[in-house]
C-alpha cells in the first residue's frame, strides 16, 4: 500500500534496487544458459544474437542494462550509508545514482540501435 | 537461522556488493564496447577465446553474484511472501548452487569454444 | 471552510473503525493536542487519546497526522494544515488499536527488551565509578543516539516493521547502539547476538523513515549502521 510516508528518497531508493535485484536475479539464469550455448559452436550463439534484434528482446535488454546499472549505483548508496553518515547527501546522491544509470542505459540504447 | 549465521549472510552480501561493484562497472564497459563493435558471435569468441584473464575475471565475478543473490532474495521472500524457516533456506541454497554451475558452465564456454 | 475554524476527520474505534468529522475554532498557536483535547473536553469525551507532559519529552502523543507520524503537542496546526483542507489524525502504524488515537504499545517496549537495550552491569560491577571521557569515541556515538523519547514514531514509520512483524525497528536498534557504545556495559555478545539475528540490524534496508520522521531529529539508521558494522566485525572475527 502507498503511503504518505513512501514520497521520499529513501524509500524510492530502496524499492527501485529492490526491483532492479529481482529483475536480474530472473534474468541471470538466462543469460548464463545463452552464453552456454558457446558450447556448441559460434554459429549457435550468432543464432541467439540474431534474435535480439527484435525490437522487444532489444527493449528488454536495454531495461536490464539499465537494472543493472541501477541496482549497482543504489548499492553504492547503501554501503555508502552504511559506512559513513551522509545524511544531509542522500537525495542528491540517490538523484544522481538514478541519472547516472539511466544515461548509461540511454547510452547502451543509441549505440545499439 | 541463528545469529552467527545471519551475521555470515551480511558480511558476505556486502563483500561480495563490494567486489560486484567493480566488476559489474567492468562488464558495462565491456557491453557497451562490444555493442559499439556490433554484436557478433565469431568476434566476441576471438577475443575470448583461451584468454585466462577473461574466465578469471568472468569466474570471480559469477562465484560473488551466486552468493550476492540469494542472500537479497532470501530478505524478499521473507518479507514480502513470508517464506520463512529451512525450505526457504535450502530453496536459496539451491539457488545459489545453479547460477554458481550454470554460470562458470557459461564462462568456460565462452573461453573454450 | 471558514478560515476561522478547523474540520478534521479522527479515527473512532480500533482496527474496524471508521473516520468521524469534527469542527472546531481555529485558535492561534493551537497544536494537534490542543485540538484534540479541546474536542474531547467540548464535544465527545468519549474520544481516546493518550498524552502526559504537553511539551515533547514523554513520548506519549504521537499520532498519524495526513498521513505523516508526529508528535502532536509540538505540532501547532497552522504548520501542517494545506490552505482550506481538512486534517486527518489516525493512530500510529504498525501497533495494535487499543481505541481512537491511542495504540497498545506493548510489543514496541518487549522489542527494545530483545534487542538488549537496557544496561547489562555484571556478575562483578566495579566498586568504583567508571571514567568515561566525554572526548571519547564511544561517548559521543552514543550521545549522539542517546535522546530518544520512545514515541514510537519511528517505529510507525518502518517499512521493515510494516513488512516483518518480528523486526525489532528502529527504536529499540537505536537504543542498543548506545548501548554498544557503552563500555561499562558487561552484556555485549548476548546484545550481539540480539541485533545479528533475522529480525535485528541487517533487516533494515535504509528507506530513512525513520530518521525522516524522528521528532528528535536522531538518525536511527546511522545508528542501525553502526550495529551493522559491529556483526559484520563480529563474524570476520569469528565472535559471533
Amino acid at each position: 500500500m502507498i503511503r504518505p510516508t513512501h514520497f521520499k528518497h529513501g524509500f524510492i531508493a530502496a524499492l527501485l534496487h529492490r526491483l532492479s535485484g529481482i529483475a536480474l536475479a530472473i534474468f541471470l539464469p538466462l543469460h548464463f544458459l545463452a552464453l552456454g550455448t558457446a558450447l556448441r559452436g559460434a554459429d549457435r550463439l550468432d543464432a541467439f544474437f540474431n534474435l535480439t534484434h527484435n525490437l522487444w528482446v532489444r527493449t528488454a535488454e536495454w531495461g536490464l542494462v539499465t537494472a543493472l546499472a541501477l541496482h549497482l549505483a543504489l548499492g553504492l548508496r547503501v554501503l555508502v550509508l552504511e559506512s559513513a553518515g551522509w545524511r544531509e547527501r542522500t537525495a542528491s546522491l540517490v538523484s544522481g545514482c538514478v541519472a547516472g544509470s539511466l544515461a548509461i542505459g540511454i547510452l547502451f540504447l543509441l549505440n545499439a540501435l | 537461522m541463528n545469529p552467527a549465521w545471519t551475521a555470515r549472510l551480511l558480511l558476505a552480501q556486502r563483500a561480495t556488493a563490494i567486489v560486484l561493484a567493480f566488476a559489474v562497472a567492468i562488464h558495462l564497459a565491456t557491453i557497451i564496447y562490444a555493442v559499439r563493435l556490433g554484436l557478433n558471435a565469431g568476434e566476441i569468441l576471438g577475443r575470448t577465446r583461451g584468454n585466462a584473464l577473461f574466465l578469471a575475471f568472468y569466474s570471480v565475478f559469477v562465484i560473488a553474484a551466486s552468493i550476492h543473490a540469494p542472500i537479497g532474495l532470501r530478505n524478499i521472500f521473507r518479507e514480502w511472501a513470508n517464506w520463512r524457516g529451512y525450505s526457504l533456506e535450502l530453496a536459496m541454497i539451491a539457488l545459489s548452487l545453479v547460477l554458481l554451475a550454470l554460470g562458470l558452465r557459461a564462462a568456460f564456454a565462452v573461453y573454450g569454444a | 471552510m471558514q478560515s476561522d475554524t478547523l474540520e478534521l476527520d479522527i479515527w473512532r474505534g480500533d482496527r474496524d473503525g471508521q473516520f468521524q468529522a469534527f469542527t472546531l475554532p481555529l485558535r492561534e498557536s493551537q497544536t494537534i493536542l490542543d485540538a484534540v483535547t479541546e474536542i474531547q473536553r467540548t464535544q465527545d469525551a468519549s474520544l481516546a487519546y493518550r498524552f502526559a507532559c504537553r511539551v515533547g519529552m514523554c513520548g506519549s502523543c504521537a499520532m498519524i497526522v495526513d498521513g505523516i507520524p508526529r508528535w502532536t503537542c509540538r505540532t501547532r496546526v497552522v504548520d501542517v494544515q494545506r490552505k482550506g483542507k481538512r486534517l486527518k489524525l489516525e493512530p500510529l502504524r504498525n501497533l495494535p488499536i487499543v481505541k481512537d488515537l491511542a495504540v497498545e504499545m506493548r510489543v514496541f517496549f518487549d522489542k527494545w527488551r530483545d534487542a538488549k537495550g537496557y544496561f547489562e552491569p555484571g556478575d562483578t560491577p566495579p566498586a568504583d565509578f567508571a571514567v568515561v571521557a566525554p572526548s571519547s569515541r564511544e561517548r559521543r556515538a552514543a550521545d549522539v543516539a542517546i535522546e530518544c523519547i520512545n514515541c514510537g514514531i519511528c517505529y510507525s514509520a518502518c517499512d521493515v516493521v510494516s513488512w516483518d512483524d518480528e523486526y525489532l525497528g528502529p527504536a529499540a536498534l537505536n537504543r542498543s547502539w548506545t548501548l554498544v557504545n557503552d563500555v561499562r556495559d558487561q552484556g555485549q555478545k548476548s546484545r550481539l547476538e540480539a541485533v545479528a539475528a533475522d529480525a535485528g540490524c541487517h533487516s533494515c534496508h535504509s528507506h530513512m523513515s525513520c530518521t525522516e520522521f524522528c521528532p528528535k531529529a536522531l538518525s536511527p539508521t546511522q545508528s542501525i549502521a553502526g550495529l551493522k558494522r559491529e556483526t559484520m566485525r563480529a563474524a570476520l572475527r569469528g565472535e559471533v
